[in-house]
């Protein structure tokens, strides 16, 4: 487990982290997620080593490592930006941390290939990294990461550079190698997406704060405030209550409970239906619906219908 | 040599990674050879080691010898090497160092290992870049080295002292090593700048 306790930390007037506590099990996958400028690079940077907290204490693995030098805490970190040593080769940066710890030639040489199997880079092992694409590097990093067999793995925005089809393959990817490889593994997102992607846990953090920590499906349904219900998926108010726009039922019947409102447009987004209503005296919303339940309804511009919400999902306002 | 390069490669470091307090200042200062005559720069180190100068209790001697010329010339030349560090530098960023400290490097094996490897061609060029200054500094060197002949002179005063006693076939001889010697540095920087061009 690794442990934050009550860690604070400034730039200047910049307060970064304000009292962060936090607890990641053993071989889960947890994501830090929030907005940039929420704390959460600064925050994994601590647990690396990179930074120093002004206050506040760091376990890895029940041992105190406040004070400890990244060198000697056992940890592999992925850098946004590859941080690929482009001098070696990618068999060199890959065995990097290997050849530091004075291992015997062999057995660095065979970790090597094992690893760049993993990442699906057999047959580069004499290229540079300026001869790779970005999401090939990005996985020679994470093999540079992996060699030394890490008991924590810490990832900073590890596909925050790359295009929207070769992240999305990448993170599908990074799960699977999880889930074989099962090291404690926290990554750093801005992308709620993502982080529901592949995370076990998501720690949501907003201006130095951790807003609420808990599995992705429970962050989703019951979001403990306003920040987060609003950072994890879109949001419909109504009334005074916030919602999901899935969760506004539409019926063509008056029902106990709902409330008339006009059709104002129709948007068919393929198996979406985009409805936005407008309910007497408040803001313009958009509902969610299927096609199927679209047909149903017979949703028409300028048509009235009944809303009400599914309560158990709501927010108030 | 080898001493402006160390002076050089640490200077640009503490530019460009540290967090001195007297940064500013510093900055200023290794620009100073370049603003401030030669002769002047000489001057100044004999108010510094010279009699009765600030340091003048050495038990060897500063002025009018070796380690004054040797002192001259890194003066004046340090200044080469600091700025075709300093941004090669910058430009890396410190995020290989970073990463090189997560897989277990020590600072020293990071710098080793990591940092030096990607300077290096920064670092070649302006060392060649100061050997054409040193080889044709005079000013401060002048100043300084007393011009005893056989002892203290360099290739640059050797020319000057020839051709002040009318000896021209020995100053044309001299001046020929010297214009070779500019012709070998110049091909070594036109070998090295294009590499360096490619680490950044």
């Amino acid at each position: 487990m690794i442990a934050v306790r009550d860690v604070r930390k400034s730039f200047g007037g910049f307060v970064a982290l304000d009292d962060v506590s936090l607890e990641i099990p053993d071989g889960s996958l947890t994501a830090l997620l929030g907005p940039s400028g929420s704390g959460k690079s600064t925050l994994l940077r601590i647990i690396a080593g990179l930074e120093q907290p002004d206050a506040g204490a760091i376990e890895i693995h029940g041992a105190d490592a406040t004070g400890v030098p990244p060198q000697r805490r056992e940890i592999g970190f992925v850098f946004q930006h590859y941080a690929a040593f482009k001098h070696m080769t990618v068999r060199d940066n890959v065995a990097f941390g290997l050849t530091i710890r004075k291992r015997p030639k062999a057995e660095v040489r065979s970790r090597v290939d094992e690893l760049l199997g993993v990442v699906g880079l057999a047959g580069y092992h004499e290229r540079y990294p300026n001869q790779l694409s970005g999401g090939q590097r990005q996985r020679m990093a994470l093999a540079r990461a992996l060699a030394v067999e890490p008991r924590v793995l810490l990832l900073d925005e590890p596909f925050g550079a790359l295009d929207a089809k070769v992240r999305t393959e990448l993170r599908e990817w990074l799960r699977r190698l999880h889930d074989e490889v099962h090291v404690t593994t926290v990554l750093v997102t801005h992308d709620q997406e993502e982080a529901m992607a592949i995370a076990d846990h998501i720690a949501v953090m907003d201006q130095g704060r951790i807003e609420q920590v808990g599995g992705p499906c429970e962050l989703y349904d019951r979001p403990a405030n306003r920040f987060v219900m609003g950072f994890l998926g879109p949001v419909a108010r109504v009334g005074d209550q916030l919602v999901r726009p899935h969760d506004l039922e539409i019926s063509a019947e008056p029902a106990g409970g709902a409330r008339p409102a006009v059709v104002a447009r129709v948007v068919h987004l393929g198996f979406e239906v985009r409805v936005e209503l407008e309910l007497e005296g408040e803001e313009a919303v958009w509902s969610q619906v299927t096609r199927r339940e679209a047909e149903q309804l017979d949703l028409a511009e300028g048509a009235t219908v009944w809303v009400r919400t599914a309560a158990e999902t709501a927010v108030p306002a | 040599m080898p001493l402006n390069t160390v002076f050089g490669v640490l200077c640009a470091l503490a530019l460009a990674r540290g967090r001195l307090p007297g940064k500013a200042l510093l900055n200023a200062v290794i620009d100073l050879p370049f603003a401030v005559s030669p002769v002047v720069a000489g001057l100044a180190l004999i108010l510094v080691f010279g009699r009765g100068g600030w340091i003048d209790d050495l038990p060897f001697q500063v002025i009018f010898s070796v380690p004054g010329i040797v002192l001259a010339t890194i003066f004046i030349s340090v200044p080469f090497v600091v700025r075709e560090v300093t941004p090669v530098l910058q430009e890396i960023g410190d995020e290989q160092e970073q990463a090189a400290s997560t897989l277990g490097a020590s600072r020293w094996q990071a710098f080793r290992r990591v940092t030096l490897p990607a300077i290096r061609w920064g670092v070649a060029y302006g060392v060649v870049l100061s050997v054409a200054r040193c080889i044709g500094e005079f000013g401060a060197v002048s100043v300084v080295s007393g011009k005893i002949a056989g002892e203290t002179e360099t290739l640059t005063i050797l020319v000057e002292q020839r051709f002040q006693n009318f000896n021209l076939a020995g100053a044309y001889a001299a001046s020929a090593l010297l214009a070779f010697i500019a012709l070998a540095t110049l091909l070594a920087m036109t070998v090295i700048n294009p590499r360096r061009e490619d680490d950044a």
